[in-house]
C-alpha cells in the first residue's frame, strides 16, 4: 500500500473505515518500535514529510519532537481537539470518522519520545466526539493494540482552551489560562513530565507518515507545503461541512466544493483569527506562504462565504466583539483593547463614527499588536486589518452615516 | 548599546506604570496603562535605569534579557 499511497497520489485522511478491525484491515498494522533505529526512521521520516502542525501556528512536527527530546524525563503525549474557533469543525469530523488514526499519530510520537501515557482532550458539551473517542479506546483495550495508557479529559470549551500553553495549564491546575512562553522550545510541562502537545489534525497525519512514510505524504500538495488538508467551508454555500483537499488547492476550489449560493462577497480564511479576501485574490492557494504575500494566514482550515448581500463591516464587528469576550483576561492589552476596538466597530457599522474614528481604530490595533501573552489579540488585529481593507467601500459609506445593524447575517453562527 | 533589550511579560504586568515613570526613554504607555517597548537593545546609558525598572516593578513583569536569547 505504501507505494500505491506514493505513486498514486490517493493519499488521504477521510474515508478509511472508522471501526478499529476495518482501519487496521484498510491501512495495516502500526509500526510498532522503541529501538534507537526505529525511532531515528521514524523522525527522519516526519522531517523528510515536512508536516507542520494543523492547529494554525504549522510549526514543524520533526522540530517539535526534536525539542522534546533534547530535555530528558518521563513525557506524555497531549491530543489537542479542542477546536475552539467557532467556525472550524475538522478535529470534531476527523474524531468522529477516523478516531483510530488521530490515536495511532499519538501512539507513534509516544513510542518515539519515550512517553508513557496519552491524553486526549475534548472540551465539555462535545459529547459525540468524546463517545466517539470512548468507543475506539474500548476497541483497543479489547485487543490489547498497546500498553500505553490513554485517558480522555473534558476541558471547559473556550476559544483559548486549546492554545497549548492554556491546555497544559488546565490539565496542571484546572485553569485554561495561556502562559508567557518567550522561548517555545523549552516544552511545555505537565507536573514532572515533559508535555507534546499536537493538534488531532496533525496525528492522523503522523500516523499515515509512520505507515508509508514520508513519499507517500509528499505526493499531494505543495512541494513546500506538502500533503492533504481539512478545511470547514461555511457561509453563503448550500453545502457547508470539512473537506480534505490537497495542500495549495486554490480558495475558489476550495469554496466550490461547498456550492456558494451567491456572488461572493469575500473570504474569511484561517478562522475568526484569520484575514479576509477579496474575490480577485481567489486564486491564492490555501497554504501558509502564498497566503501570506496577500496579507493573509493559514491558521486553522477555514473558510467563510461572504454573499455580496451581507456587510462585511458589520460581520467584522460581531467575529470581534466574539472574540473580545474570548479573551483569557489576563493580559491588559487584550483585556482592555479588544473590546475598544470592537466598540469602534460597532460605532462603525451603526453609522456613528467621529473625525478621530480611523486614526483611534488604527492606533489601537497598533498598541494590541504583539503585546499578549498568546497570540489571540494578534489574530483579532490581522482580522480587523484586513477587514479595513478588503471592506474598504462599505468602511466608507458606514462612515458617512450608514447604518446596517438591522440586516440579517447568515455568515457567522455558531 | 549594551546586550540587553528589555521585556514585559504581558501575564505578570498589571499597568502599575513604575517601569515607565523610571524609564520613559525606552518604555511607553498605552492608552490603558500597560507598557510598550520596542524590543531594541538598550543603549549603555540607560541600562541602570532600566535595572531599577526591573527590580521596582510590583508584579516582576519587567525583565532585562540578553540580546541573543528569546525566539
Amino acid at each position: 500500500m505504501a507505494d500505491t499511497l506514493a505513486t498514486t497520489g490517493s493519499y488521504q485522511l477521510l474515508g478509511h473505515p472508522a471501526d478499529l478491525s476495518g482501519h487496521v484491515r484498510t491501512l495495516g498494522p502500526l509500526p510498532t518500535g522503541s529501538s534507537p533505529a526505529w525511532v531515528d526512521s521514524f523522525w527522519s521520516a516526519l522531517g523528510a514529510s515536512g508536516l507542520g502542525g494543523r492547529g494554525g501556528a504549522a510549526f514543524p512536527t520533526s522540530l517539535k519532537l526534536g525539542a522534546l527530546n533534547r530535555h530528558p524525563g518521563p513525557a506524555v503525549i497531549v491530543v489537542n481537539a479542542m477546536e475552539g474557533e467557532p467556525v472550524s469543525h475538522k478535529d470534531k469530523v476527523l474524531l468522529n470518522r477516523a478516531p483510530h488514526l488521530v490515536l495511532d499519530g499519538a501512539l507513534l510520537l509516544a513510542q518515539a519520545s519515550g512517553a508513557q501515557r496519552i491524553v486526549v482532550c475534548v472540551p465539555i458539551g462535545r459529547d459525540q466526539v468524546a463517545e466517539s473517542v470512548q468507543h475506539a479506546l474500548s476497541e483497543r483495550d479489547r485487543v490489547a493494540y498497546s500498553t500505553i495508557p490513554v485517558t480522555l479529559v473534558r476541558p471547559p470549551d473556550r476559544f483559548v482552551a486549546g492554545e497549548e500553553s492554556a491546555l497544559a495549564a488546565w490539565i496542571n491546575s484546572g485553569r485554561s489560562l495561556p502562559t508567557h512562553r518567550p522561548d517555545k522550545s523549552i516544552p511545555l510541562r505537565l507536573g514532572k513530565e515533559r508535555a507534546l502537545v499536537h493538534n488531532a489534525e496533525t496525528l492522523a497525519h503522523v500516523a499515515m507518515i509512520g505507515r508509508f512514510g514520508a513519499a507517500a505524504f509528499r505526493s499531494r500538495g505543495l512541494p513546500e507545503e506538502p500533503g492533504t488538508m481539512l478545511i470547514t467551508i461555511s457561509g453563503a454555500v448550500a453545502h457547508p461541512g470539512v473537506v480534505e483537499v490537497a495542500c495549495g488547492t486554490p480558495l475558489r476550489d476550495v469554496v466550490a466544493r461547498a456550492n456558494p449560493t451567491s456572488e461572493l462577497r469575500a473570504l474569511l480564511v484561517g478562522g475568526y483569527a484569520g484575514a479576509w479576501v477579496a474575490p480577485h485574490h481567489f486564486v491564492t492557494p490555501y497554504a501558509s506562504i502564498p497566503l501570506r504575500t496577500i496579507g493573509a494566514s493559514a491558521g486553522v482550515g477555514v473558510v467563510v462565504a461572504l454573499g455580496t448581500d451581507q456587510c462585511g463591516v458589520c460581520t467584522t464587528a460581531r467575529i470581534a466583539r466574539y472574540m473580545a469576550s474570548q479573551s483569557a483576561g489576563q493580559c491588559g492589552p487584550c483585556v482592555f483593547g479588544l473590546p475598544a476596538i470592537a466598540d469602534d466597530l460597532h460605532q462603525l457599522s451603526a453609522g456613528r463614527t467621529d473625525v478621530q474614528w480611523r486614526d483611534r481604530i488604527e492606533r489601537r490595533l497598533t498598541q494590541v499588536d504583539g503585546r499578549g501573552g498568546c497570540r489571540h489579540p494578534d489574530g483579532v488585529v490581522r482580522m480587523v486589518r484586513s477587514a479595513l481593507e478588503v471592506f474598504a467601500a462599505e468602511v466608507v459609506a458606514h462612515q458617512a452615516g450608514m447604518s446596517c445593524n438591522d440586516h440579517v447575517d447568515t455568515a457567522v453562527a455558531r | 548599546m549594551s546586550a540587553f533589550r528589555i521585556t514585559i511579560d504581558p501575564v505578570a504586568c498589571d499597568a502599575y506604570g513604575y517601569c515607565a515613570e523610571l524609564l520613559p526613554e525606552a518604555i511607553t504607555l498605552d492608552e490603558w496603562g500597560y507598557p510598550c517597548v520596542n524590543g531594541n537593545p538598550l543603549p549603555d546609558e540607560l541600562l541602570a535605569a532600566a535595572k531599577r525598572a526591573a527590580r521596582d516593578c510590583p508584579r516582576r513583569a519587567v525583565t532585562l534579557q540578553a540580546k541573543e536569547s528569546a525566539r
